[in-house]
C-alpha cells in the first residue's frame, strides 16, 4: 500500500474514533443526566439505575473501541511516513489523546472510575477535533534534527507522562468540585455514585507519583538528545524551561504530600497548577513560542 | 528541607521570564528587534537582566542558595542514614492497640514469637527480638533512594557549574574544500569559560570533503544532511574519513564537532577595466528562507573607486509578478546570481565593524543591475564579474564541555534513586505477648498494602 493510502486510512481511523468517542460522550452524559433530572425534584425517589447502568456500559465499550481506532490511526500515520508518528503537532496531539484515553482505560481497569468517562471523552474529542481541523498537516518525512532514536524514547515518555498528568488533573478537579458540593450541604444525587473524597485524593497522588519518574526520564532523555543534536544538553530553550517548571511543580507537589503532609484541597490545587504548566508548555510554547522545539508544523 | 523546596520553586518561577522575553545567548537578533520596538521599557528590563535571565545575578543567587541548602539538608541526613543501617529497629511501643491494623490472634502464645520471627525473616524484614515482643522493619531503601536522588541532584548542579567554568564553545563557517585547524584564530567566534586555558584545545584538523543535503520534493523540507570530512588528530597525523550528521557529531573526548547550519557560497571572479583579476573565490551567502534564497555582499575595497555588490543567490530560480525573483527549491537546479553594483565609498575605514553580508550603500551610487546564470560574465563598466560556480558551506559548532559526563551520570543515578524511593514501601510490624498474641503495624506516609501484609502474617500464625 502506498504512503498516501496509509495516510488516508489513518485519517479514516481518526474520524471513526471521533464518532465512537462522541457516542461514548452521549452515553456517559445520559448516565449522569438521568440521575440529575431525578434529583431536581426532591420528592421523586425512584431512580432507574439499571437504565443508566446500561448506558454507562455502552460508554465504556465505546471508549475501548475508540481507543483501538485511535491506536490504529496513530500507527497508520507512522507507517505512512515510515517513522514514529511524532513529527508535528497534529501527530503529537493524536498520540497525546491516545495516551490520555489509554491512561483512563488503564485506571478504569484498576479502580472504579467509569464516571470519569464524561470529562475524558470531552477532552479527547476536543483534542482530536482541534488536531484534525487546525493542526492537520500532510504526512511527510522528518527533518534531519528529528532523525534519531531519541525521538521514539523522548517523545513517547513525554506523551505518556502528559496523558497521566492530565488524568490526575481531571481527578483533582473532580475532587475540588465534589469538595465544594459537600461543603454546601452534600452531594447531588448523581455525584453520590462517585468515589469518596479520600479515594480521589489518593488516586491523583498515586498517578503523579507513578509517572513522575517517567517525566524525569523524559526531560533527561531530551537533554541527552539535545546534546547530540544541538551541542548542549541544557540551553533554557522555552520548551526546556517549561519542562523544568513542570518538573519543579510536581516535585513540590510530591514533597508537599510526603513531607509536609498536604492533603485534600490544597494538594488538589497544587496538582492542577502543575498540570497547567504542562498544558501551557504544550500549547503556548509549541504554537507561539520561539526556540528550537518548533516542530508544530504550523 | 522547606528552604530547599522554596528555593526550587523560586528557581522555577525565576526561569519563566526567560521563556517569554527573547534571550541574548539564544537569539541576539530578536533582542535587538525587541529593544528597537520598546526602547524605554527595554532600558529598565535590561537593567534587571531580563534579556540574560540565566546568567543574571538574581538567577545565579537562587541557584547557588539552592545548592548550599540542598547540601546542608542532604549531607546530615546521609550520615544519619549510614549510621542507622547497622542498627536494629526501634523498640516495640508500649500499647499496640493504638497502632494501625491492631488485632489479637486466635492461637496460643507458645512459640508465637518464633513463628513470627521466621515469617518476618523470610520476608526480609529486619527483626529485633525482645523477651515478649518483636519489632520488625522493612523498606530502608526508601530513604537510601531518596538520598541518592538528592545527592545526584547536587552532582548535576556541580556538573552544570563545571561546564560554566571550564570548556569552550565556538563556531566556524567553512566552504567545501576548506581546511580547518582547531586553534582560536580559525574560528569565526569562540568563547572560553573562566578557567579554561586557550592552549588546551584538542589539536585536530578537518578538511571539508563533501556536503550533501537532500530535500522533500513536495514540501522543500530537508530530509538529510551529510558532511564528509578528513580528520587528523593530532594535526599532521594520518587523516581519517569521518561523517558528521545532525544527530551524530564528531567526538574527541569532551570536545564535539556539530553540524549546525548550511548554505551556499557562489564562486565569483572580479576583474578591473584592464582585465586584471581583483578577486576570485567563494563568498558565503546567508540563507533567508526554506528554499535557500540567500543574500550576501561582494566588497572590493581595493578597486578605485571602491565597488560593492549587493547580491542574492537563488539555487532554483523562479519568478512571480508578486515576489519578483525567488528560489523555488533548496537544491541547485537552475542557479542565478542577482547583483546590484554600487560605486563609491564602502565605509570600511572608519573603524565600525560591518556585516560581511551587507553593503553600506549610504555613500555609494548604483551603477548596474543584473541576473547572471552559471558561467555568465557581466560587464558593469568599472570591470567584469564572472559567476563561476557555487560551493556549499557548513557552520560547525565546536563545543568542549568537560562537565557533561558528570551531569549524565548524575541524571542516571537520580532516576534510579527516584524509582527506589517512590516504589519502596517502608513499614513496621510488631508482635507482642500481652496475655494473648497481639500484632500491629505502621506504614510510612500511609502507603497502602500494610493491611494485606498484616492479615497474611495473621493467617500464617493462626494456622
Amino acid at each position: 500500500m502506498t504512503s498516501r493510502n496509509l495516510a488516508y486510512l489513518s485519517n479514516y481511523a481518526i474520524y471513526s474514533a471521533m464518532v465512537l468517542y462522541t457516542i461514548a460522550f452521549f452515553a456517559h452524559a445520559i448516565e449522569v443526566s438521568f440521575s440529575v433530572r431525578d434529583t431536581a425534584t426532591e420528592n421523586k425517589t425512584s431512580f432507574d439505575f439499571s437504565r443508566t447502568e446500561r448506558s454507562g456500559r455502552i460508554g465504556t465499550a465505546m471508549m475501548i473501541l475508540g481507543f483501538l481506532f485511535l491506536f490504529a490511526g496513530v500507527i497508520l500515520r507512522g507507517a505512512s511516513a515510515h517513522r514514529v508518528p511524532w513529527g508535528n503537532m497534529y501527530e503529537f496531539s493524536i498520540t497525546g489523546a491516545l495516551a490520555f484515553s489509554g491512561a483512563y482505560l488503564f485506571a478504569l481497569f484498576k479502580y472504579k472510575l467509569r464516571w470519569l468517562g464524561l470529562p475524558v471523552s470531552i477532552a479527547v474529542l476536543l483534542t482530536l477535533g482541534t488536531a484534525i481541523t487546525v493542526l492537520y498537516r500532510p504526512s511527510a518525512p522528518l527533518v534531519p534534527a528529528l532523525k534519531s532514536t531519541w525521538l521514539a524514547i523522548h517523545v513517547s515518555a513525554a506523551i505518556i507522562s502528559g496523558g497521566v498528568f492530565l488524568l490526575a488533573n481531571t481527578i483533582a478537579a473532580t475532587y475540588l468540585i465534589l469538595d465544594r458540593m459537600e461543603e454546601r450541604g452534600g452531594r447531588n444525587e448523581w455525584a453520590k455514585k462517585l468515589p469518596s473524597l479520600e479515594a480521589l485524593d489518593q488516586l491523583s497522588y498515586r498517578l503523579v507519583a507513578f509517572v513522575f519518574p517517567l517525566w524525569t526520564f523524559a526531560v533527561i532523555a531530551g537533554a541527552i538528545w539535545a546534546e547530540s543534536a544541538w551541542g548542549r544538553y541544557w540551553g533554557w530553550d522555552p520548551k526546556e524551561t517549561w519542562a523544568f517548571i513542570t518538573w519543579v511543580a510536581y516535585a513540590a507537589y510530591l514533597h508537599a504530600r510526603v513531607t509536609a503532609g498536604w492533603r485534600g484541597r490544597k494538594a488538589a490545587w497544587l496538582c492542577l497548577f502543575a498540570g497547567s504548566t504542562f498544558l501551557f508548555n504544550y500549547i503556548y510554547v509549541n504554537i507561539w513560542g520561539t526556540g528550537r522545539h518548533t516542530y508544530s508544523g504550523l | 528541607m522547606r528552604t530547599a523546596l522554596i528555593l526550587l520553586l523560586m528557581l522555577g518561577l525565576a526561569s519563566i521570564p526567560g521563556s517569554l522575553f527573547p534571550q541574548r545567548n539564544q537569539n541576539p537578533m530578536k533582542v535587538r528587534d525587541f529593544v528597537t520596538a520598546n526602547p524605554t521599557l527595554s532600558h529598565w528590563l535590561d537593567k534587571i537582566g531580563i534579556f540574560d535571565v540565566y546568567s543574571s545575578a538574581w538567577f545565579s543567587a537562587i541557584y547557588i542558595l539552592l545548592f548550599i541548602s540542598l547540601i546542608g539538608c542532604v549531607l546530615p541526613r546521609t550520615f544519619e542514614h549510614l549510621k542507622a543501617i547497622g542498627k536494629k529497629p526501634p523498640l516495640t511501643p508500649k500499647y499496640l492497640d493504638r497502632m494501625e491494623g491492631f488485632s489479637e490472634l486466635d492461637r496460643s502464645t507458645d512459640g508465637a514469637l518464633d513463628a513470627a520471627e521466621k515469617w518476618l525473616k523470610k520476608k526480609r524484614f529486619r527483626v529485633r527480638r525482645e523477651e515478649l515482643s518483636i519489632s520488625a522493619e522493612k523498606g530502608y531503601s526508601r530513604e537510601t533512594g531518596n538520598l541518592l536522588f538528592h545527592l545526584s541532584l547536587i552532582m548535576i548542579l556541580f556538573a552544570v557549574a563545571a561546564g560554566g567554568l571550564f570548556g569552550s564553545k565556538g563556531e566556524a563557517i567553512l566552504n567545501v574544500g576548506d581546511h580547518f585547524i582547531n586553534t582560536p584564530t580559525s574560528y569565526d567566534n569562540i568563547t572560553f569559560a573562566k578557567f579554561q586555558k586557550e592552549g588546551d584545545m584538542v589539536p585536530f584538523s578537518l578538511r571539508i570533503l563533501d556536503f550533501k543535503a537532500t530535500y522533500d520534493v513536495t514540501t522543500s523540507a530537508p530530509t538529510d544532511y551529510t558532511l564528509k570530512v578528513a580528520a587528523a588528530n593530532p594535526i599532521g597525523s594520518k587523516e581519517v574519513l569521518k561523517t558528521i550528521k545532525v544527530n551524530s557529531p564528531l567526538t574527541y573526548g569532551s570536545t564535539k564537532v556539530y553540524l549546525q547550519a548550511n548554505g551556499y557560497s557562489p564562486v565569483v571572479a572580479v576583474r578591473d577595466k584592464s582585465g586584471k583579476l581583483v578577486f576570485e573565490g567563494p563568498v558565503t551567502f546567508l540563507p533567508q528562507d526554506g528554499n535557500l534564497t540567500s543574500i550576501g555582499a561582494i566588497k572590493l575595497p581595493d578597486m578605485s573607486p571602491q565597488i560593492g555588490m549587493v547580491a542574492s543567490f537563488l539555487p532554483t530560480a523562479d519568478r512571480s509578478p508578486k515576489r519578483g525573483a525567488f528560489s523555488a527549491f533548496p537544491e541547485v537546479l537552475d542557479p542565478r546570481l542577482l547583483v546590484s553594483v554600487w560605486m563609491g565609498n564602502l565605509g570600511l575605514d572608519n573603524g565600525t565593524p560591518q556585516s560581511v553580508y551587507r553593503v553600506d550603500t549610504s555613500k555609494m551610487q548604483r551603477i548596474g543591475l543584473k541576473a547572471l546564470s552559471l558561467g555568465q560574465i557581466y560587464d558593469f563598466g568599472e570591470g567584469t564579474l564572472t559567476f563561476e560556480g557555487y560551493k556549499s558551506w557548513v557552520n560547525l559548532q565546536i563545543v568542549d564541555d568537560p562537565g557533561k559526563m558528570y551531569a549524565l551520570v548524575g541524571a542516571i543515578l537520580a532516576i534510579l534513586g527516584l524509582l527506589t524511593s517512590l516504589f519502596t514501601r517502608q513499614r513496621r510490624i510488631w508482635i507482642k505477648i500481652e496475655g494473648r498474641v497481639q500484632i500491629a503495624g505502621l506504614a510510612k506516609n500511609g502507603i497502602p498494602g500494610l493491611d494485606e501484609e498484616l492479615s497474611s502474617l495473621k493467617k500464617a500464625l493462626e494456622e
